[in-house]
């Protein structure tokens, strides 16, 4: 983990929806199933003791099938939902007891969001539903005009600054709600399911353009969503719910490689390891016999681009970690991972990391 | 190019008022002065409220008496469409100044004079000289065809006949409008008779009812009253209900007699009888016969003159009778 | 295709099911044993069987002319308020009200339509009025409108009821205004607030269903005779429409777009300002429309209490004297012509501001001179109407009084040739429907109907219908006019029902065909701001009075609303299901009886509720053409003081019943699950225009 200190910290979250809800934390009744809380006095548990911290520039994933609580969760960190307890730290200053202005200058300065259904003005054109946030804290119409048109066109829509939403097709839309949120620069970007929405070609443009900003702009990135192969490509880091509480949290390759149960066992099934394991989960201690004249390589190269350079070579990957000799990949290691989609035996390198 | 178009436009709107001044008719700024001096130079009458009751005969007097104020008296007359309850009320608060034609209210004298323990903001101010007649009426046919079906002890004989759907097995009897005086409920219960009243809503429907059951000769019983210039179309003929004798009316439930025959009475607002204008002695003067307000109304109803035509012609046709209230 | 039948049973069987599924779903309602009708049927059997034993004992039958003392206590209330109004803190204050009302209208009639003394004609003649109405309507709607507002405007004059038209037009903007001005910061407050919501939405429910002629003579009181009284009256009667409307459109403003805002550190203020009052504006503006409306519609019962307008001359042409229906003919044809032209110009002012606000609409600049240019006209035209009387007074002419009798002798000609024909059909309807439903509901012991309609309830509406079904009829049994109630009922079961056959009937077909509907679209549409009085007199005049004519009345007024609703749902059923049926080699006939119409089943509700709450609103109409009962005790309770306390009650009656009759037809909707959303439309439910 970095060493600074966290943009946004969680610390023991709960959210549970209903008439008595705020009685159920601390008794025995929080610790029962989703079901068996409802069918006692009719509460639900959205979000179940969940800590976890962010930290600056990473972009952290928040996976789960509908109704995991990813969603609550996510409207939790600007209390856009009110949390039932737990704490929230965003620049060091804690959200849960944030009075109702400060709330609002969190939100107009701090924190962003994009949503999954956009939640344009319709009634506006492109450049005054980006430039909204900037005109509920009171800059001058000129300058937001200014600042709002510099957004549209890093988003790539110039040109649309005088369209109305409904005449966006649904990414052109979801640019604006990105534009929109980027507007306020803020240094947290949430993002709930943005994607969804979208037509699985138009996905993939707009989650390259969310690598592309995050390379250029660095923020810290909250994304939810139920696509793995979008939790994978984006996250440094994903964090797994389901009916409320953490599964698991780790990195995309950590999560692919040792799932911690068979829920994300059979959530991550499906994926093209090659695609996700980094040289980290496929080598094996090093021998002495290993040849030392195979390709040396970095330990969270990913597979499939380290396939290429592995195969060609008659001898094994050597691969190190800040200079030191870490791990040895054999071709089979490499073969059974990109052509036949096995799991990777975890097992003998475990020790290694 | 669009822009010269339009200035040429515009500038020929703007001659237009030269040469519609050919045709224009009169002139309202000298209208407007001649108002002035008028005004200045009138007399102290002010404005005339005059409530007008849904009936014919009502309008024929409201209008000839407000006819003559406007025009004799320079009042600016105020006519106002309302029924009897709500005319009295206006006499509080000085909407109303007159009701011309009152067929006798005592719930709402016992609100209004002060005599009779009201508020005092109305009095009486004398007859119009027109009896009013209220009764059971049939039409015409009727009391040929059948002479003695005008005694009431007859009517159950010819119930039947009378029988409508929509009277339940019983003759049907045609009530009047429900702001008029009436008691026929309460006279076919304590008669014995063998109806039952149905409501026509208003005089017109009345009107329509008679004329119709005339013309188709069929049968129809029901409320009616003098004056009323359709009986000098159709003569509705009176049937005879046990003798109007005082005091027979008193109680609603239990009335079993004939209507009285009544002196229609003028009512005025008791501000407006104070308040010394001219037009307190035209109304106080007024008087004239049943069978010049059944003109008057016959004019309205029948010829299709508005009220203040018909008004107009009559006071044009009968300047002795004017004369007499304008001293 | 006589091959359809034995495919059916393929496509009706239901998948098979998997034992492990079960768990999950939610578990079949058990099959009735014996079906819903069945029991409706076993009750009525009952009722009647009961009816027959009570014979025509515990109806509780008040006399026309008698009241109870239940009801005298509102008339001592009314006496004890004439007699202190001198002094009664609150009838000071709405006279100041009232007379502030009185000097607005006053300005505006010497400016448009009344003499504005010394001046002999008003400000601005009829000219002027044509010029500045056609200009504004060039500007917020386009030159077609322009066009036609001024020609509706010229047809009022020319049929000889400008003066009146003009004061129409006064008491309806002003009452607009105040409604407006009122209900628009009600409407946020409501949707805003769930508690408020919930207070005011029955408020609204009883003063769209309160009979305004029990109401007249009371506010008569407050307010004076006149303008006034005519403003108060068609404000409370105007007001719910935008309330209501705005207040839903309010609350259903997208969540998403809340919360995205919101998200963004917007304060409640500019949520409000710059989120929902902009993204409701359409639907706000049709509340405008249909408050205007129902402005209009009531312009006539103001008439009753002398409000300046065109329900003046409609009703003196009709009360006094032999009828005209002629004369109140061309009188509500110009608030017909009023009406479309108001409906017309917002609609398209409100379409259109769309349009600009998209930087739509044509060029602007072309815009700007033309509307220069036409301004320049209109202030001509104000200027030679400010000069030459014949201008500013619209000449006389003889068009009115030709119209006026060709319709007199068109409807004389037909009552005096179809008498015979309508008597037939009066007296076949009496005696079929409404003598033997009368003699059941109205005919049985109280307690027997009582319990039978708290039954039907129950069968129809589940618990929660039973249960106000109970409250309301125990209101009606405290208002001692349980029997007139009953009565009352019936007739507005058999209008109903007659109402909903003609609606589907129509329905169906202006679903079916493009043509039929364009042709009867706008008949329908005049038919329901066309002043329910102007075609009272020729109904009355074809079948005599009585229940009959009342039914016809409030048919004539329920079927436009309930026959646009049937058309609008058959039409909505998805081409997809029509083409489907269609291949599966169904005839029109069981496209429509097995899939339409059974598919529009959500609209089928809706026009009925409507319908019957139209029909009520027709019940005092009614009591003026011999419908008796209910109708008849507000009438009354209007015109003789002593029955005030009667008319009062009645009133009261008349709300319960439709509050009965509203509650279990919503109760019937919740349960219909084939028709998602339609309980949010029945709470929205644009109202009946009333009463005119």
């Amino acid at each position: 983990m970095s060493e600074s200190s966290p943009a946004l910290q969680v610390d023991g979250l709960w959210k549970i929806f209903g008439q008595r809800a705020d009685k159920v934390i601390g008794t025995p009744d929080a610790l029962l199933s989703r079901a068996d809380l409802k069918a006692k006095n009719g509460c639900v548990t959205a979000v179940k003791d969940v800590s976890f911290d962010v930290a600056p520039g990473e972009v952290f994933v928040v996976m789960g099938l509908s109704g995991s609580g990813k969603s609550t969760l996510v409207r939790c960190l600007t209390r856009l939902i009110e949390p039932t307890a737990g704490q929230i730290t965003i620049d060091g200053e804690d959200v849960t007891k944030a009075s109702e202005s400060q709330l609002r200058e969190l939100r107009r300065h701090k924190v962003s969001m994009v949503f999954q259904h956009f939640g344009l003005l319709p009634h506006r054109q492109v450049i005054d539903n980006v430039a909204y946030g900037l005109e509920v804290r009171g800059v001058k119409k000129a300058q937001r005009r200014q600042q709002a048109g510099d957004l549209v066109d890093l988003v790539g829509l110039t040109g649309y600054d005088e369209s109305y939403p409904d005449q966006l097709s649904g990414g052109m839309q979801q640019r604006v709600g990105l534009a929109r949120a980027l507007a306020n620069d803020p240094a947290i970007l949430l993002f709930d399911e943005p994607f969804s929405a979208l037509d699985p070609l138009i996905r993939r443009d707009m989650q390259n353009e969310v690598v592309r900003l995050q390379a250029e702009l660095k923020k810290t990135m909250v994304f939810v969503t139920h696509d793995l192969q979008e939790a994978l490509k984006l996250g440094d880091r994903i964090l797994i719910m389901r009916d409320g509480e953490i599964v698991q949290i780790g990195r995309p390759a950590e999560v692919v490689a040792r799932p911690v149960d068979d829920y994300v066992r059979d959530f991550v099934s499906d994926v093209p390891r090659s695609h996700v394991l980094t040289l980290e989960y496929v080598m094996r201690a090093p021998t002495p016999e290993d040849s030392r004249e195979g390709p040396v390589m970095s330990m969270d190269t990913i597979v499939r681009q380290a396939a290429q350079a592995a195969l060609a070579s008659a001898h094994p990957v050597q691969v190190v970690s800040d200079g030191k000799l870490v791990g040895i990949v054999d071709d089979d290691a490499i073969l059974r991972v990109v052509v036949a989609e096995e799991s990777v035996p975890t097992a003998p390198t475990k020790q290694a990391v | 190019m669009k822009l010269r178009k339009a200035s040429a436009i515009t500038g020929s709107l703007a001659t237009l008022p030269l040469v519609l001044s050919a045709c224009g008719g009169g002139d309202i700024a000298a209208e407007e002065k001649e108002n002035e001096s008028q005004v200045a130079a009138a007399g102290d009458c002010g404005e005339l409220n005059m409530a007008v009751n849904p009936w014919v005969g009502f309008a024929a007097d409201a209008y000839v008496v407000g006819h003559l104020a406007e025009t004799e008296l320079g009042c600016t007359v105020n006519y106002k469409d309302l029924k009897e309850e709500v005319s009295w009320q206006g006499f509080g608060t000085g909407e109303v100044d007159v009701v011309i034609e009152d067929w006798g209210h005592p719930d709402l004298e016992k609100l209004y004079f002060e005599d009779q323990g009201g508020d005092g903001s109305a009095v009486e101010m004398g007859p119009t000289g027109n009896v009013g007649i209220i009764g059971w009426y049939v039409a015409p046919w009727m009391a040929e065809e059948y002479p003695d079906i005008t005694d009431w002890e007859n009517l159950n004989d010819y119930a039947d006949m009378f029988e409508t759907p929509e009277s339940g097995g019983k003759g049907q009897f045609l009530g009047a409008d429900p702001s008029y005086v009436q008691f026929d409920e309460a006279i076919v219960a304590n008669l014995g008779l063998d109806f039952q009243v149905v409501f026509s809503g208003s005089e017109a429907a009345s009107i329509a009812a008679f004329e119709k059951a005339e013309a188709n000769k069929t049968p129809l019983i029901g409320y009616f009253y003098e004056p009323q210039w359709f009986m000098s179309e159709v003569p509705l003929v009176k049937v005879n209900l046990p003798e109007f004798t005082d005091g027979c009316q008193d109680v609603a439930q239990d009335v079993a007699c004939d209507y009285p025959e009544t002196q229609l009475q003028k009512i005025v607002a008791t501000e407006f009888a104070e308040s010394g204008s001219p037009a307190v002695d035209l109304v106080s003067n007024f008087q004239w016969t049943n069978d010049d307000q059944n003109l008057v109304a016959k004019y309205i109803s029948v010829d299709g003159m508005s009220a203040e035509e018909a008004a107009a012609t009559w006071v044009e046709e009968n300047p002795d009778k004017v004369e007499a209230w304008m001293s | 295709m006589t091959s359809a039948p034995t495919t059916e049973p393929g496509l009706t069987t239901s998948p098979p099911q998997t034992p492990g599924e079960a768990p999950g779903r939610v578990a079949p309602r058990p099959r009735r044993v014996v079906p819903l009708w069945g029991w409706l049927v076993a009750v009525v059997v009952i009722w009647w069987v009961a009816s027959r034993i009570g014979d025509g004992r515990a109806v509780l039958y008040l006399p026309g002319q008698e009241t109870t003392d239940f009801q005298d206590r509102f008339t001592d209330l009314k006496a004890d308020l004439i007699a202190g109004r001198d002094t009664n803190v609150l009838m000071q204050v709405v006279g100041a009200v009232s007379d502030a009302f009185n000097g607005v209208v006053e300005q505006l009639q010497g400016l448009v339509s009344t003499p504005d003394l010394p001046r002999p004609v008003p400000q601005i003649g009829w000219l002027g009025v044509l010029g500045i109405a056609g200009w504004v309507s060039l500007a917020i709607a386009g030159w077609r409108h322009a066009l036609g507002t001024m020609a509706s405007l010229a047809a009022v004059g020319l049929l000889g009821y400008w003066v009146d038209g003009m004061d129409t037009l006064i008491i309806t903007f002003f009452s607009v205004a105040v409604s407006l001005a009122l209900g628009l910061p009600l409407a946020v407050w409501m949707g805003t607030s769930r508690r408020v919501n919930a207070v005011v939405t029955p408020v609204l429910d009883v003063l769209q269903t309160f009979p305004a002629f029990v109401y007249l003579a009371p506010m008569a009181l407050f307010f004076s005779l006149g303008p006034a009284i005519a403003v108060a009256v068609t404000v409370l009667y105007a007001l719910p429409p935008v309330v209501r409307i705005s207040a839903h459109a309010l609350r259903s403003v997208s969540e998403t777009t809340i919360e995205a805002t919101t998200s963004l550190g917007q304060t409640g203020w500019q949520r409000l300002i710059k989120v929902q009052l902009p993204m409701a504006r359409p639907s706000i503006i049709v509340g405008v429309n249909q408050t205007m409306m129902a402005a209009l519609s009531i312009s006539v019962i103001a008439g009753f209490v002398n409000g300046p307008g065109l329900g003046k001359p409609v009703l003196r042409a009709l009360t006094a004297g032999s009828n005209q229906v002629g004369v109140a003919f061309i009188a509500g044809a110009s608030i017909v012509f009023i009406a479309i032209m108001l409906d017309r110009v917002t609609t398209a002012a409100s379409e259109r501001s769309e349009l600009v606000a998209r930087g739509g609409g044509g060029n602007r600049r072309t815009h700007r001179i033309v509307l220069a240019v036409a301004g320049a006209a209109a202030l001509v035209s104000v200027y030679v109407s400010r000069t030459y009387f014949s201008f500013a007074e619209f000449p006389d002419t003889e068009v009115g009084p030709k119209v006026a009798e060709a319709v007199q002798s068109a409807t004389d000609w037909t009552t005096s040739h179809f008498s015979g024909l309508t008597t037939g059909v009066q007296e076949t309807v009496t005696t079929v429907f409404i003598n033997p439903l009368q003699d059941l509901v109205a005919g049985s012991p109280w307690f027997v109907t009582g319990l039978a309609l708290i039954v039907l309830s129950q069968l129809l509406a589940g618990w929660r219908g039973a249960l106000s079904s109970l409250a309301c009829l125990t209101g009606i049994y405290v208002t001692d006019l349980w029997y007139d109630a009953m009565v009352t009922l019936t007739s507005v079961l058999v209008a109903t029902l007659f109402v909903m056959v003609v609606a589907v009937v129509l329905g169906v077909w202006m679903a079916r065909r493009r043509l039929v509907d364009r042709l009867l679209r706008p008949l329908l549409d005049a038919a329901q701001v066309m002043p329910s009085f102007v075609y009272l007199i020729p109904v009355l005049a074809l079948f005599g009075p009585g229940r009959f004519t009342a039914i016809v009345a409030a048919f004539i007024y329920a079927v436009p609303v309930a026959t646009k609703l049937v058309a609008d749902g058959v039409r909505q059923v998805s081409e997809t299901t029509v083409e489907a049926a269609t291949a599966a080699g169904s005839t029109p006939w069981q496209l429509i009886t097995k899939v339409q119409l059974p598919m529009a089943r959500g609209n089928l509700v809706l026009a009925a509720n409507q319908g019957l709450l139209f029909v009520l609103a027709m019940v005092v109409i009614g009591g003026l053409v011999g419908g008796g009962a209910l109708g008849y005790d507000s009438v009354l309770g209007f015109s003789r003081g002593e029955f005030f306390g009667k008319g009062v009650s009645a009133g009261i009656a008349i709300v319960l019943l439709g509050i009965m009759v509203d509650r279990v037809a919503r109760g019937a909707a919740e349960r219909d699950r084939s028709a998602p959303g339609l309980l949010a439309r029945l709470r929205t439910r644009t109202p009946a225009h009333h009463l005119s």
